[in-house]
């Protein structure tokens, strides 16, 4: 709708910005200016490069290659160019009042009778972005409900704190704001861009990039794929800009779908799959999906009874947290989740642990001379095969996976998918969330997931990205 | 009413130490008077001050098991040092509060766990004081003296001293803009160090503002006691902590109040003498003050809860 007034020199430029961590390119030669007046929507699927690009303009990170810098201002730093960013974390300090939360982002608050002076300036900003917003600047932050923290944290940005901000960068801005404030919200960022501010926009909903945005930036694999004025795009071409156009996917959609049996599993959020079946959880990361599948297990397991094998077991992708034990060895690792089946009498059958692990060793490949070694001593990949190694040699019939191929390298994925796939075979149930869509195009049946619900089921032929990528972005109010 | 309890949290503090106080008057109604009071506070002073330190650390999600050792240590100069050779105690006093500002900066910047770090250098604080005063002696310096029995008119010195130094720490953590910044570090480090702010100074900071404390709790129960010892205050460690949670603070999340940390002194002192005049047994004492910090916890919890779920 808003046609690009581009003019002037460009509030922030990047010139063939590169960022690593280790070996990944998260962001791969990429060149963007923003003018002010223009408001960018950036969207592209999980580890497109979104969030790295995003904290290369905030200066969170330092580039790798290639330069970043703020023309208009000539300043040295993002925060004395007046960047500003609404992070999709709520990043707010629970313990202090709305007023002290300006505060802290506003460091030249200082002297007699800042309380006063931080209290009219935060009240002035939530009048003018949502008027009617009844947020008393006096409150603790973590008596307000999540939708009010994120109007808070947004009128944190658009406040003048000193200087004026030039460029505000909403990530995911409207993700937990009702309708009518996210339309208050949309007025005014129009309202700001038409002042001389920019925005930089990331949303999952279509609708609010095609009526705010004045220029579509997406971003595929670390790279700007396609940046055309908004018009330029239709909901079609748009959803192809964001997938790669036609791949792999294409053989898969010939093979048929092999027949299942009854549903095994109902869980209260709609997930059902049957004996045998791979049945895989997409979306945008962050829309439930995790939650989901830990309510699943939960359901199915009780904190009291172990018993002689529940019948279910759980892979976790965030190996540091709920993974590994990292004092114990790559055999203690594995064989802990069937003590109670080796135990004789409540004491552990050693020759039998040591015999699981080394058969478990031999057939998932684990890369260690000695399985009595400490789990650190392996890669992450090979930790990760220790958790399938420790989930499969239970008897459980369902196992549920959280990401599991998360900073997992592809000869180990590719060993991994085998093993899930001979498992399946012999009537074991999977399922899998992930957020790289080439694996989901593995299973046999997909939910995509957003905003914490379940959007599309999709079989067989269905699955392929283009289907999951339009399930995963809202397209109400898009025209096609 | 509970909503009432659980938006102001001081008022949980202030009602245990009324009703305590008014047990305590019921018990024995001498204590009523200018004098009594006095008795019944006095050593509470250094206590609040103990507990104001650790507020500072509890602030930034730390927990500091030094305490009772490093005032034990103060006292130790104080008696001796400060006395003797003023100039070089106030060297040294200085110097400990900068090792507690290095501590903060050798937490934050290795990531190590405090609660570890402190626990070992409550071994430290504790040697070295034992070489300045390998058997109890040393003498306050006179102007401590005088300035810890002063008595002012109308009302005592604790009283006095005590909404002094409720007044300052509350001017300090709550009114001005970096006690502001400070406590943000406890609530959400993360978007502090994000608004630009360098948080390992911020962590210095904090911990030096609780060496200061503590090294006044260990001058002011010099100044009470009129000799030191070095295990004179090793019981502060916990008195402090409790005090602190007992104000209405929260180990994590930056939620600390200093009046309330003073009133949470004054009320364990309380506790102590309330145990004594109902002739309890000082084997049971400890377990009785135990009771009272769970029972104020727990009503606490109740209105937090209830709260929660209405709202």
């Amino acid at each position: 709708m808003n046609s690009a007034k581009v003019t002037g020199t460009p509030l922030v430029a990047l010139t063939n910005a590169e960022k690593h961590f280790g070996a990944v390119r998260a962001l791969d030669g990429v060149s963007l200016s923003i003018f002010p007046g223009e408001c960018i929507g950036l969207v592209g699927h999980n580890g497109a490069g979104k969030s790295t690009l995003v904290n290369l303009v905030n200066g969170g990170l330092m580039p790798s290659a290639g330069t970043v810098s703020f023309p208009a201002t000539g300043a040295p730093r993002a925060l004395e160019a007046g960047v500003r960013s609404v992070f999709q974390e709520l990043s707010l300090c629970p313990n202090l009042t709305v007023a002290e939360n300006l505060r802290i982002s506003h460091a030249d608050l200082t002297g007699f009778g800042w309380r006063t002076r931080a209290r009219a300036e935060i009240r002035k900003s939530l009048d003018t972005v949502f008027p009617d917003h009844g947020i008393d600047p006096n409150i603790t932050v973590d008596r307000l409900t999540i939708a009010e923290r994120q109007m808070v944290e947004i009128a944190i940005g658009f406040a003048p704190r000193g200087t004026q901000a030039r460029l505000v960068i909403l990530d995911e801005p409207t993700s937990s704001l009702d309708a009518a404030i996210a339309e208050q919200l949309l007025a005014h960022i129009r309202r700001f861009c038409a002042q001389g501010g920019a925005v930089l926009f990331i949303s999952h909903m279509m609708g609010e990039i095609f009526d705010v945005a004045s220029t579509i930036v997406v971003m595929k694999d670390g790279k700007i794929v396609a940046s055309r004025p908004t018009p330029d795009f239709t909901r079609a071409s748009l959803v192809e800009a964001m997938g790669h156009v036609a791949g792999p996917e294409t053989e898969k959609a010939a093979t048929s779908r092999p027949a299942f049996g009854a549903d095994i599993l109902n869980s209260k959020t709609g997930l059902t799959a049957s004996k045998g079946e791979v049945v895989g959880l997409a979306g945008l990361a962050g829309h439930g999906q995790a939650e989901a599948l830990a309510q699943l297990y939960f359901e199915h397991t009780s904190s009291w009874r172990a018993g002689k094998g529940s019948d279910m077991v759980f892979v976790a992708g965030d190996r540091g947290r709920d993974g590994i034990l990292p004092l114990w060895s790559i055999l203690r690792n594995t064989t802990v989740s069937i003590l109670p089946q080796i135990a004789r009498r409540g004491i552990v059958d050693r020759a039998a642990e040591t015999r699981i692990a080394a058969e478990w060793k031999a057939r998932i490949g684990i890369r260690t001379a000695d399985v009595t070694n400490n789990i650190l001593s392996l890669s992450g990949g090979n930790q990760q095969k220790v958790l399938f190694a420790r989930a499969l040699a239970s008897k459980a019939p369902v196992v549920v996976m959280d990401d599991p191929m998360r900073g997992v390298d592809v000869g180990t994925k590719q060993d991994v998918y085998a093993m899930i796939r001979s498992e399946a075979a012999k009537g074991r149930t999977f399922l899998w969330y992930s957020t790289e869509t080439d694996e989901v195009c593995q299973c046999d049946r997909v939910f995509v997931f957003r905003d914490e619900a379940i959007s599309a089921e999709l079989t067989g032929a269905d699955i392929t990205e283009d289907r999951i990528l339009e399930a995963s972005f809202e397209m109400q109010g898009v025209d096609a | 009413m509970t909503r009432l309890f659980a938006r102001h949290r001081i008022l949980l503090p202030i009602l245990s130490l009324a009703v305590l106080l008014a047990a305590t008057f019921y018990m024995q109604p001498r204590a009523m008077s200018y004098f009594g009071v006095n008795l019944l506070f006095n050593l509470a002073v250094p206590i609040a001050l103990a507990t104001v330190a650790q507020m500072m650390i509890i602030m930034v999600n730390d927990i500091d098991l030094s305490l009772g050792a490093f005032v034990s240590l103060v006292a130790c100069v104080t008696a001796t040092f400060l006395h003797d050779t003023p100039v070089l105690g106030v060297l040294i006093l200085a110097g400990l509060i900068a090792a507690y500002a290095g501590l903060g900066v050798l937490i934050h910047r290795f990531e190590l766990p405090a609660i570890v770090v402190t626990l070992g250098m409550s071994f430290v604080w504790g040697g070295i004081a034992l070489s300045i005063l390998p058997s109890p002696g040393g003498t306050a310096p006179p102007w401590i003296r005088s300035l810890m029995t002063v008595k002012p008119s109308l009302v005592p010195m604790a009283v006095v001293a005590a909404v002094l130094i409720a007044a300052v720490t509350h001017f300090l953590i709550i009114r001005t803009g970096i006690g502001t910044v400070l406590r943000g570090v406890g609530g959400n480090a993360a978007s502090v160090a994000r608004a630009g702010w360098p948080v390992l100074r911020l962590k210095a900071l904090a911990y030096a503002l609780a060496g200061l404390f503590g090294v006044l709790a260990g001058m002011a129960l010099v100044g009470l006691t009129t000799s030191a010892d070095a295990n004179i205050a090793l019981r502060y460690t916990l008195l402090s902590i409790a005090g602190v949670i007992l104000g209405g603070g929260e180990f994590i999340g930056g939620k600390v109040s200093p009046v309330g940390a003073v009133i949470g002194a004054l009320t364990l002192a309380l506790a102590a003498s309330f145990l004594s005049f109902l002739r309890l047994s000082p084997d049971w004492q400890i377990g009785a003050q135990g009771a009272i910090l769970i029972l104020v916890l727990t009503a606490r919890l109740i209105f937090t809860r209830r709260d929660g779920q209405e709202g």
